[in-house]
């Protein structure tokens, strides 16, 4: 296509290249906190110059239009990134939204700009790029709508919802097809992008908020690919990168997340998550439970050596995060060892429980993640749930007809004495009856989450004098 | 023959990138996520660039108004992303220089 480059377009193409490798370096540096903040630098270097390098294409003769779609993103930019560190979630998802309409626009305006002339191979992968594209903004923005509780959070299925979806991505790809075939039927291609919107909305619907952290990663690899197909369009080698590169770290975080879900990740592929099972939990009679007030818990917990506390979505909820750094101060300076077991898909985003603990200040070397932990809950004198459920629902390792069985979960019952801080015995979002509960070494502390641990708190330092 | 070789250059890029990618985040600690996840954002919106062509080319009116808002909203990722990424790493502190404190 550029059979050879003129002067200036070495230099944009190199300027082009330094940017790639420091979008990898970004990425590398991200291995360790100790080094992730050069990697935000590395990262916005490469931003500029690729910017720059665009900015001197010869083609462009309008700077003012840039110019004031640069600032106006710039205005919207900033108070997103000044969201509360618990609105992360949808955040991201809409963030999301918003590359995939990048991608999407970009895309439809390159198809009428290119369209009765336009070689198959090309409107395959612009098709590829609309589809997953437009497919993205929608769902990315009915996930943000639920995060945000805009929406039911509710999974919302019908009968033959597997059916509906599976159509209407066929009549995508049919008119796609179509289109290769026949790229000057340029009426046909809103129908494309219509189908692919209606699609995202109705694969977000039966999503229930415990499985946000595998679709928002899904999301992530679906806008990464998108962008990564532009890049073919535009012959962008920057672009490809890029793309690639987001699209394989959201499909490696999908992966990690619906193996802590034990989903088949071709299960979460196909949009087969988020069933409500039949719930057959047939009223059982009261089983005895034991509970305690804050004075015994703190009792408890001064007189323990080894604490772990299991953080979970709930923890958020009750915005509990800075009375448990309290909690964490406290125990710490009686010389109480306390650690915190992360499970991966606790929260509502991949890792969302270290950002939330990390911002009240809890050090990060004191967050664990499930598999180093695991075989320390026997060695462990009081295992502290707040706001966690299935995560530590032991029915997953031994009930077969558990409709969690098989997840990976957090073992707090091998622990000598475990405390769960809850609002009352209702079961949680999921539905599903926890036995943790009922077993002997078990203590329920019944109360809003911040409530209770700031009432522990308060009799931990009073009764130190 | 040009364009099926171009293709080829392509494909060869995206997969080689998709080989990095795959190896350099595998290796990311779960731990930052999170700030992975809003970096990996702000670096998709380089999509920008071909934002910007549509909107400085002005080949058609459409193609104008459809690069603008993509500007925009890429722009918005952007700053949004490195912005709050940057926010969150920031809060990650190690225990270490109290270590001693803490240990005992």
């Amino acid at each position: 296509m550029t059979p050879e480059l003129a002067g200036g377009q070495v230099v944009i193409e190199l300027l082009y290249l330094v940017a790639s490798v420091l979008f990898i370096l970004s990425l590398k540096w991200m291995s360790s906190p100790t080094t992730a903040r050069h990697g935000i630098w590395a990262g916005e270097v490469g931003m500029v110059l690729a910017i720059c390098g665009t900015l001197l294409h010869h083609g462009i003769i309008d700077y003012k239009l840039i110019a004031i779609a640069l600032v106006l993103g710039t205005i919207i930019g900033v108070p997103l990134g000044r969201v509360a560190m618990t609105a992360v979630p949808q955040r991201t998802a809409l963030s999301h939204a918003f590359g995939a309409l990048c991608v999407t626009l970009v895309g439809s305006a390159e198809f009428y700009l290119r369209s009765p002339g336009i070689s198959r191979f090309m409107m395959s992968v612009l098709s590829i790029e609309v589809i997953l594209g437009g497919l993205t903004v929608t769902g990315s923005l009915m996930a943000a709508g639920k995060l945000q509780e805009i929406l039911p959070q509710r999974p919302l299925t019908y009968k033959g919802q597997n059916l509906v979806n599976f159509l209407l991505l066929v009549a995508a790809l049919v008119i796609a097809v179509w289109l290769i075939v026949h790229p000057e039927s340029r009426t046909l291609f809103p129908f494309m992008i219509l189908i692919a919107l209606t699609f995202g909305v109705l694969l977000i619907i039966p999503i229930g908020g415990a499985d946000m952290p595998t679709v928002i990663s899904l999301l992530n690899g679906y806008a990464g690919l998108s962008a990564a197909a532009m890049g073919f369009v535009l012959d962008s080698k920057l672009l490809i990168i890029a793309g690639a590169l987001d699209g394989s770290s959201g499909l490696i975080l999908s992966i990690i997340m619906s193996k802590a879900m034990n989903r088949s990740f071709t299960n979460v592929l196909f949009g087969a998550f988020g069933q409500v099972q039949a719930s057959a939990t047939a009223t059982e009679e009261a089983k005895p439970i034991r509970s305690a007030t804050p004075e015994e818990a703190a009792a408890i917990l001064s007189a323990a050596s080894r604490v772990i506390i299991v953080p979970g979505y709930g923890m958020a909820v009750a915005q509990a995060q800075h009375k448990v750094r309290e909690l964490f101060d406290s125990l710490s300076k009686r010389g109480v060892d306390v650690r915190f077991a992360i499970h991966p898909v606790a929260g509502r985003m991949p890792g969302h429980m270290n950002v939330l603990l990390a911002e009240a200040d809890i050090p990060y070397d004191r967050l664990i993640e499930m598999d180093e932990i695991n075989g320390d809950f026997p060695q462990t004198d009081v295992a502290l749930v707040i706001g966690a459920n299935d995560v530590t629902n032991p029915a997953a390792r031994s009930d077969h007809s558990s409709p969690i069985y098989g997840m990976p979960i957090l073992d707090v019952d091998k622990a000598h004495t475990v405390m769960v801080i809850k609002r009352s015995m209702n079961p949680g979002f999921a539905g599903i009856d926890n036995p943790l509960y009922y077993l002997d070494n078990t203590l329920m502390l019944f109360g809003d989450a911040k409530a209770f641990v700031g009432s522990i708190v308060r009799e931990l330092s009073g009764g130190h004098g | 023959m040009n364009s099926s070789s171009s293709l080829i250059n392509a494909l060869f890029i995206f997969v080689l990138a998709g080989f990095i990618g795959f190896e350099v985040i595998r290796r990311v600690s779960p731990l930052l996520h999170t700030p992975l996840m809003s970096l990996t954002n702000a670096l998709d919106a380089i999509a920008v660039v071909g934002a910007i062509l549509l909107v400085g080319e002005h080949k058609s009116q459409l193609s104008a108004i459809f690069g603008f808002i993509a500007v925009v909203a890429a722009t918005s990722n952007i700053v949004g992303g490195f912005l709050i990424t940057d926010r969150m790493l920031k809060m990650f502190k190690s225990s270490r220089p109290a270590a001693k404190t803490a240990a005992k």
